[in-house]
Parts: structure tokens; C-alpha cells; sequence
């Protein structure tokens, strides 16, 4: 599985508050969360989600359980999250609905065009190719289906 | 030597198995999105609903006519799948869940991130997310890494105006906010031993602010006492001799006071350093600190008091609160001027009731303080209930050592 997307570059200890607040959660308008992606870090962010590669620092996703986390990113259009290290929780839910992550330490600048294999294990940016925190092959295949829900329906049919 | 985690997973750090899920809960937040990847799903199997739980606590009661239609759609879905349902006002589900609904040795997972609070039992308990529930919900089982340990030697005795909130305060500020990431806390030593399960729980509870996937303790003569008091039988279990790969060692006699600073839960200072700064709210309650023995220090120090600043008193579950009414700590609390909510995790999320208005302060006992949770601009700082409490008498942080 291979992609690509347009850095946006994040600090280290993103929570999953920061990344969509409590006061969105309480909807089954998925629009919602997408729309709110990222505000509170900062509401600049939200025209550059598309189409992007997060590139954050350790520990993304820390906090609150909240799913919507995940899906607001992956709603709003990223690709992928890249981070030297991600709490467990986020990193579960994102393989779970299909949005792939990326456990890796690469420099990078916002702006700069980002490729990635799963299946091969590396990203890339800026002419350097760094490896990837290896998946199970569990996470690969649930990642492969598009998430634990089409997983499953694959696996019961 | 094995640790606790890989001892009820059944294999060594690093391996990946695939597991029965003994019990599993979620709340009116997650249980929402967990349904929908259920239905989505499509298979119509829900299997072991004995031991599946749908506990409301998030936003209770329902605070718009949304969230009441969410609500009911959820009692329909429990009352369809026949899993255990708990209304408005039961509690917190981690609470509900410690009320002899956990057990040592157990694998429990918890669609909320605190589900380690229940690794106070010797259960591996976990946190996922909604997605997750649902496969659980469907085939009765998911995997696991099996963590590495972290040992947390806790020696010596809590003394003083300490407590055991403080203890998670200094750890968590040891280990920062993912100085345990994917790891298990496991909490040893002759002080871990002289904890009470109230204790114990508050430990366990903030393992997931360092990045932990579970915290646990042995299950002891403690851990039996105390499910006995619920009808629950348990068994102990002996740790086995040796060391951890990683350790930190805590003298419980050396811990004092301690305050989490806005908006990180690892930057942490003793509470006599912010002496004197104002505060808007000091709100009592939460998975972390509104057991009944959290109300109990609290209504000590105010007791025949006034509280000089707005109070939110809310029980981490009906059970609590039916004790502190029985023991007159619940009269002591109203007597003191606090306003009282129904059982559940009240302003702790900043989604209803209690949420803070720009530039506002709370000082909480709860286990998160970041940017915004209780409400846009304000700022949560994270205390004891003992340092709650002093500090609602003088309207600013006060160490509880002034009122012991
Ligand atoms: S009390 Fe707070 S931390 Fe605990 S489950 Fe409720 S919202 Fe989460």
C-alpha cells in the first residue's frame, strides 16, 4: 500500500482534544469532526488537511480515547500520520478505520511532498527514505481491507 | 521472571495474541460510535452480552434534545443486544465497573481511554477505541501486543496531607506523558501493599497519562477484603521474584502535596509553590478523585466551613453517593455551600454542566488538564482532593497541610 500527500507539520504530545474537542463529539454528523479537525491547535489548518501527510511529533494522539479523532483526520482528507511515536489508543483506532500511520523519525519541512510504502516498511521526503516502525501482519491486513469493519465483513463472508 | 501482564496474556513482551475478552464496556460517548461500526458490520451477532456493559456517565442526564436522542437510541440498542445497562446516575463506568465487576486475572477492555483503571484488581485492563468494541462485541475477542513493564517500586507509607493522587502526580511527572508508551505500570513493593483499593484505582487510573497501556497492581488480601465487600470472590496472586528492565522507585513518605500545571499533566510542582493563586472552580468528582473516600478528606477539612468559591461536588457513582449520605459526608459537603451533581463524570469532559468560561480556573481532582477540555480558554489545574478541598475554603491554591 503506497501513498503520498504534502507535509503539515505538527509539535510532539498532539491530544485528541486538540485534534477535535469534546464539545464536537456529540453528533453522528461526521461532517462535524472533519470540520473541526485540528481547530484548536490551530484553525489555519483546516484548508491544508487534504491531501496532506501529517508529520508530527512523539507521542500523537494522546488522550482521550475518542475515535473521532481518528476519523476527523482521515474525513478531512489526510492520507497518512507520520510521528516517531504514537499513543496506543489513537494508533489502534487509526489502523481500525483505515488511516494509516506511521511510526517513524524523519526531518521535514510543511509543504514538502511525502511518500510512503506500508508493504515495504519506509517513508520518504526531501531525498531521504527512512524506515518505518514495523505493523503486525494483523494491522497490515486490516489496513489493506480499509479498516477493522470491511476486515471483518471480509472474514465472515 | 514473568510479568503480571504477560502472565494473564499468556506470553511473553513483544508477542502478539489473540484474546477472550472477559468483560467489556462502554459508555453513552463511545457506545455510539461502537454501534454504528456494529451495524456496519452487518453480521446481527453480539455475542456474550453477559459480560458487555453500556454504562451512562458522559453527559448525564441528557443536556439537549440531541444527546436524548442519542440516549434512547442507545437503551434500545442495549435492551436488543441484552448486554448490562446502567442509567443516568449510576456512575463513571470505571467506578461501576470497580463496584465487583472486575476481577484478578481477567483480560477487560473499556472503550475510554481510563479503562486502566481497573488493572487495581490484577485485571489487565485496557483502553480502545469504538471500532474495536464493535469486533469485540462480534467475535468476543481482539488482540494484544503484549506490553513490556515498567516496575513502579512504591515504598515506605503515604504521611501527612499526602495522598494517593499526589503519588500518580509524582510518577506521571517522573515518566512524562509518554515515558511509558505501549508499556504496563506495574506497581510493587511493601507500599503498594498498604494501599487501599481507592488508592489503588487512583493509581491505576492516570497509568494512561504517561502513555501506559495498562497499570496494575497484585490482587492481595486488600483486593479480596474489598470484593468480598460485593459478594465477589477472589483469588491473590504472588509476584514473581526478580526485576523489571525499567524501574522508578517512589518513597510514598516522601510525597508531598503536588499540582499539575495547565496544560500538561507531567509539568508538576509542589502545591506550595502556586500558594495564593486564584481560583474560579474547584470541582471534586471524576474516575480519578470522586470515590467516597475522596469525599470523605474532602468534607474533613470543610466541614463546619464555608467554601469561598464555586464548588462542583460530583460522585463517581450512586454507590458513593448513597455512602456519603449514610456517613453524613454528603451533609457536610452541602452544609459547606458545595452544589452537588448526579453521579457521572460531570464538567470533566467540558461537554455540560460545569464547563469554564474564558480565561477561568478550575482546580480539579480529576486527570486531565489539557487546553480547552473543560472549555474554551480555560485552565485546569490538577490536585488531591485534600488540596481541593483547602483550596475551595480560601478561594485560592492552599496546601492541605494548613487544615490537617
Ligand atoms: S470522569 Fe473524566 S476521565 Fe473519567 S471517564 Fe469520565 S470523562 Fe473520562
Amino acid at each position: 500500500m503506497r501513498g503520498s500527500g504534502h507535509a503539515v507539520c505538527l509539535g510532539r504530545d498532539i491530544d485528541t482534544d486538540l485534534i477535535i474537542a469534546g464539545r464536537h463529539l456529540r453528533t453522528r454528523d461526521r461532517s462535524v469532526w472533519a470540520a473541526h479537525a485540528l481547530e484548536d491547535r490551530d484553525p489555519a489548518l483546516a484548508g491544508r488537511l487534504a491531501g496532506a501527510v501529517i508529520m508530527a511529533g512523539g507521542n500523537f494522539g494522546c488522550g482521550s480515547s475518542r475515535e473521532q479523532a481518528a476519523v476527523a483526520l482521515r474525513d478531512a482528507g489526510v492520507v497518512a500520520v507520520a510521528a516517531p511515536s504514537f499513543a496506543r489508543i489513537f494508533f489502534r483506532n487509526a489502523v481500525n478505520i483505515g488511516l494509516p500511520v506511521l511510526e517513524c523519525e524523519i526531518p521535514c519541512r510543511d509543504g514538502d511532498q511525502v511518500t510512503f510504502d506500508l508493504e515495504e516498511g519506509w517513508i520518504e521526503t526531501g531525498g531521504t527514505r527512512r524506515p518505518v516502525g514495523p505493523l503486525s501482519p494483523r494491522m497490515r491486513a486490516i489496513l489493506a481491507a480499509g479498516g477493522l469493519v470491511p476486515f471483518l465483513c471480509g472474514e465472515r463472508r | 521472571m514473568s510479568t503480571l501482564s504477560e502472565r494473564i496474556l499468556g506470553a511473553g513482551a513483544g508477542s502478539y495474541v489473540d484474546r477472550a475478552v472477559d468483560r467489556a464496556y462502554v459508555h453513552d460517548g463511545t457506545g455510539l460510535l461502537a454501534r454504528a461500526a456494529w451495524t456496519e458490520i452487518g453480521s446481527g451477532v453480539f455475542t456474550d452480552p453477559d459480560r458487555r456493559y453500556l454504562i451512562f456517565d458522559h453527559i448525564v442526564p441528557a443536556n439537549t434534545s440531541t444527546t436524548a436522542d442519542l440516549h434512547r437510541e442507545m437503551r434500545e440498542f442495549a435492551a436488543l443486544t441484552g448486554m448490562h445497562f446502567f442509567e443516568i446516575g449510576e456512575g463513571v463506568c470505571h467506578q461501576v465497573m470497580a463496584e465487583g465487576r472486575a476481577l484478578p486475572g481477567e483480560v477487560i477492555v473499556g472503550a475510554d481511554s481510563h479503562s486502566c483503571t481497573l488493572g487495581a484488581f490484577g485485571a489487565f485492563a485496557t483502553g480502545v477505541g469504538a471500532t474495536d468494541m464493535a469486533g469485540i462485541w462480534v467475535t468476543g475477542g481482539t488482540w494484544f501486543r503484549v506490553p513490556e513493564t515498567t516496575g513502579i517500586f512504591l515504598e515506605g507509607a503515604l504521611s501527612g496531607a499526602a495522598a494517593a493522587k499526589d503519588v500518580a502526580l509524582a510518577y506521571v511527572a517522573a515518566l512524562g506523558m509518554d515515558g511509558a508508551t505501549y508499556r504496563t505500570l506495574e506497581f510493587v513493593g511493601e507500599g503498594a501493599a498498604s494501599l487501599s483499593m481507592a488508592d489503588r484505582l487512583t493509581l491505576c487510573n492516570m497509568a494512561v497519562e504517561t502513555g501506559a497501556k495498562a497499570g496494575i497492581f497484585h490482587a492481595d488480601g486488600v483486593t479480596r477484603a474489598y470484593l468480598a465487600g460485593f459478594g465477589v470472590e477472589a483469588a491473590v496472586q504472588v509476584p514473581e521474584a526478580g526485576t523489571y528492565p525499567d524501574e522508578i522507585e517512589i518513597d510514598l513518605g516522601d510525597v508531598v502535596p503536588l499540582l499539575a500545571l495547565p496544560p500538561r499533566v507531567d509539568a508538576v510542582c509542589p502545591v506550595a509553590e502556586k500558594e495564593g493563586l486564584p481560583v474560579d472552580q474547584v470541582f471534586l468528582g471524576t474516575c480519578t478523585g470522586g470515590r467516597y473516600e475522596d469525599l470523605e478528606a474532602f468534607a474533613a477539612t470543610v466541614r463546619g466551613k464555608q467554601v469561598a468559591v464555586r464548588t462542583i461536588v460530583v460522585p463517581a457513582s450512586r454507590a458513593v453517593l448513597a455512602r456519603a449520605v449514610a456517613t453524613g459526608v454528603f451533609a457536610a459537603l452541602v452544609e459547606a455551600g458545595c452544589a452537588v451533581a448526579t453521579p457521572g463524570c460531570g464538567p470533566c469532559l467540558g461537554a455540560h454542566l460545569g464547563v469554564l468560561g474564558e480565561g477561568e480556573v478550575c482546580l480539579s481532582t480529576a486527570n486531565r488538564n489539557f487546553k480547552n477540555r473543560m472549555g474554551v480558554g480555560g485552565e485546569i489545574y490538577l490536585a488531591s482532593p485534600r488540596t481541593a478541598a483547602a483550596t475551595a475554603l480560601v478561594g485560592a491554591v492552599t496546601s492541605p497541610e494548613e487544615f490537617l
